[in-house]
């Protein structure tokens, strides 16, 4: 335990040097404070959804932003260290690999969530100020909304190591990161959709759908955000999906927890077969 | 007591490779020993094997009597180890790099930096790495090795980009560890230098330990001819060639010296002579077999065997 604290420490220490926890800082307030503003233009000054707006904006966003940002710093970890040298050092150290994994684990997502919750809280902070008024409700997805974002940073972290601990070369585990982000974050529902056009709902039905989003994490958390609260799915032209999507908040939540852990355990798998 | 490192029968393969093949030592406490091969000959995957980063697909190692596969870590804390090349993250200083090491092994922080001045790195230790020179890294390196007052030292390569100062400096903080009990295990291709540091050798050559002794010994089964040169006062070279004929091959170096390779069991009889009243012979330079000689004799000796 102690050592994963201490290589944590190591990777939060590095992310604070090379400027890492700073740019994605800045860049996820930025953009969330520019939501914020230009996404409450529309709601004016009658509706009590301004801090809603932001969510539905804000989630689509996350689903773009951090996965990406994620696998950014994910997919170096293993491999990286393994062609820097630096690995062969560490692991000559009283550390089990297992430790090293889950000490940059614990250490990269402490960097994003510290990143999101200070980015994402700047514009909520930002509204608050300009007194726009914002039910408790609101809050609650507001915090459920940042939460799940985290989780899906997890997810892609952990996706980006299991790349990192199986490729060979660094450039190898860039590329197919990135892949990996046009599949799920793109292609993926472009796909979905194209399908559900042609069936026009012969084959496909709500339960096969259901179980079909449940296989990208970014669907599972649109769903999760857009679906959960009936203030949001209004704005986010959800309800009618949410009315025949039959998966509640704690399948969503556990899916996206299975898809942060079953990458980091095949991942700790492989890097444990590794020769150095 | 048990041997630090006892090898026995080991062998590793990766894929079709055989790195290393049915290799066998101990290493007692408080012996310094050179891994000597060239590249590729199996010396780095032995240390992976002694510090458990590598299986043995044959054979058994026990390092400070464990298992160092087997996932078991109090032996790690006695040991250290300088890799090849040693690297380190550029965005921080040497002191986070050194304190960070230090937690690893459960050191007092403070008790680990001061080994920053004691391989000479004191004020640069609180730049960053990325503006080290490669003869600063290989410093910082050897003060992570040194964390923790290792029972075993395994130096990969680890001279290399230091200047010759630093390598006399680096050789007396290795003498220091050794006189306190540690094994120290220098692997190198820095062949001259190493020979005057270690009390043993140890010879690899396509993954096979070719041999294994002192300096002394290695020349006494290699039976090396030892140089021999001998200067003359003036006219003294046309006496000498009566008596030096008969006993060893010998050729003028110029109008007034003479070099001889002796066979061990001729040399003193030939400076017997060459000292003896009436030689006129002014000087004297006996040159043994050096560490280079010996290795290409052995690596010689093994590409002849079947």
């Amino acid at each position: 335990m102690r050592n994963i604290v201490i290589i944590a420490g190591k990777e939060i220490q590095e992310g604070m040097r090379n400027r890492w926890v700073l740019a994605t800082t800045i860049l996820l307030a930025v953009l969330a404070l520019t939501l914020a503003f230009l996404g409450s233009a529309p709601t004016g000054t009658v509706g009590v959804g301004a801090l809603d707006v932001v969510i539905v904006s804000l989630s689509s966003l996350t689903i773009f932003l951090l996965p990406l940002i994620a696998l950014l710093i994910s997919h170096d970890a293993i491999v990286g260290d393994m062609e820097r040298g630096t690995m062969l050092l560490l692991l000559s150290y009283p550390v089990g690999r297992g430790q090293v994994l889950m000490g940059k684990f614990a250490g990269h997502l402490a960097i994003l969530s510290f990143a999101t919750v200070l980015g994402y809280g700047a514009a909520a902070m930002a509204l608050g100020v300009t007194g726009a008024p914002i039910g408790i409700e609101s809050w609650f997805a507001f915090a459920r909304m940042i939460g799940s974002s985290i989780l899906l940073g997890a997810v892609f972290i952990a996706i980006g190591y299991l790349v990192s601990a199986l490729v060979q070369q660094r450039g190898t585990a860039a590329g197919i990161a990135v892949g990996i982000w046009l599949l799920l974050v793109l292609v993926f529902d472009m796909a979905l959709l194209g399908v559900l056009v042609v069936d026009q709902g012969r084959v496909v039905s709500a339960t096969v759908l259901n179980a079909v989003l449940l296989l990208n994490p970014t669907d599972v958390y649109r769903m999760f955000n857009l679906a959960g609260s009936a203030n949001v799915s209004a704005f986010a032209g959800m309800a009618g999906l949410a009315g025949t999507v039959m998966l509640d908040g704690s399948v969503l939540l556990a899916a996206l927890v299975a898809w942060a852990l079953l990458p980091v355990a095949l991942a700790s798998v492989a890097f444990a077969r590794r020769e150095l | 007591m048990n041997a630090t490192v006892e090898i026995r029968g080991v062998g590793k393969r990766y894929g079709k490779v055989e790195a290393v093949r049915d290799v066998s030592f101990d290493l007692p406490a408080g012996q310094s020993v050179a891994l000597v091969g060239h590249n590729g000959a199996g010396k780095t995957t032995l240390l992976k094997l002694m510090l458990g980063l590598a299986h043995p697909t044959a054979g058994v190692i026990r390092v400070l009597g464990e298992n160092p596969a087997a996932g078991e870590f109090a032996a790690r804390l006695r040991l250290g180890y300088l890799p090849e090349s040693v690297s380190f993250n550029p965005a921080l200083t040497g002191r986070e790099i050194l304190s960070f090491y230090a937690r690893l092994k459960r050191e007092p922080v403070p008790k680990a930096l001061a080994l920053l001045d004691r391989v000479g790195l004191g004020e640069a230790s609180k730049r960053r790495v990325g503006t080290y020179s490669k003869g600063m890294r290989q410093r910082l390196g050897l003060a992570q090795a040194l964390i923790g007052e290792p029972l075993l030292l395994l130096l990969d390569e680890p001279t290399t980009g230091l200047d010759p100062a630093l390598r006399i400096g680096f050789y007396e903080i290795v003498e220091e560890l050794r006189d306190r009990g540690a094994t120290v295990v220098l692997s190198s291709h820095a062949l001259t230098e190493i020979e005057e540091r270690t009390e043993r050798v140890i010879i690899m050559n396509r993954g096979v330990k070719t041999a294994d002794g002192s300096m002394d010994e290695l020349r006494q089964i290699a039976r090396l001819p030892t140089r021999i040169r001998l200067r003359f006062a003036n006219g003294g070279m046309r006496l000498a060639q009566d008596w030096l004929g008969a006993l060893a091959p010998w050729r003028a170096v110029d109008g007034r010296s003479v070099e001889i390779d002796a066979l061990p069991e001729q040399k003193i009889a030939l400076l017997r002579r060459a000292a003896a009243e009436g030689a006129s012979v002014e000087d004297i330079d006996v040159v043994p077999p050096t560490l280079d000689q010996l290795y290409a004799h052995f690596l010689e000796g093994q590409a002849g065997a079947p």
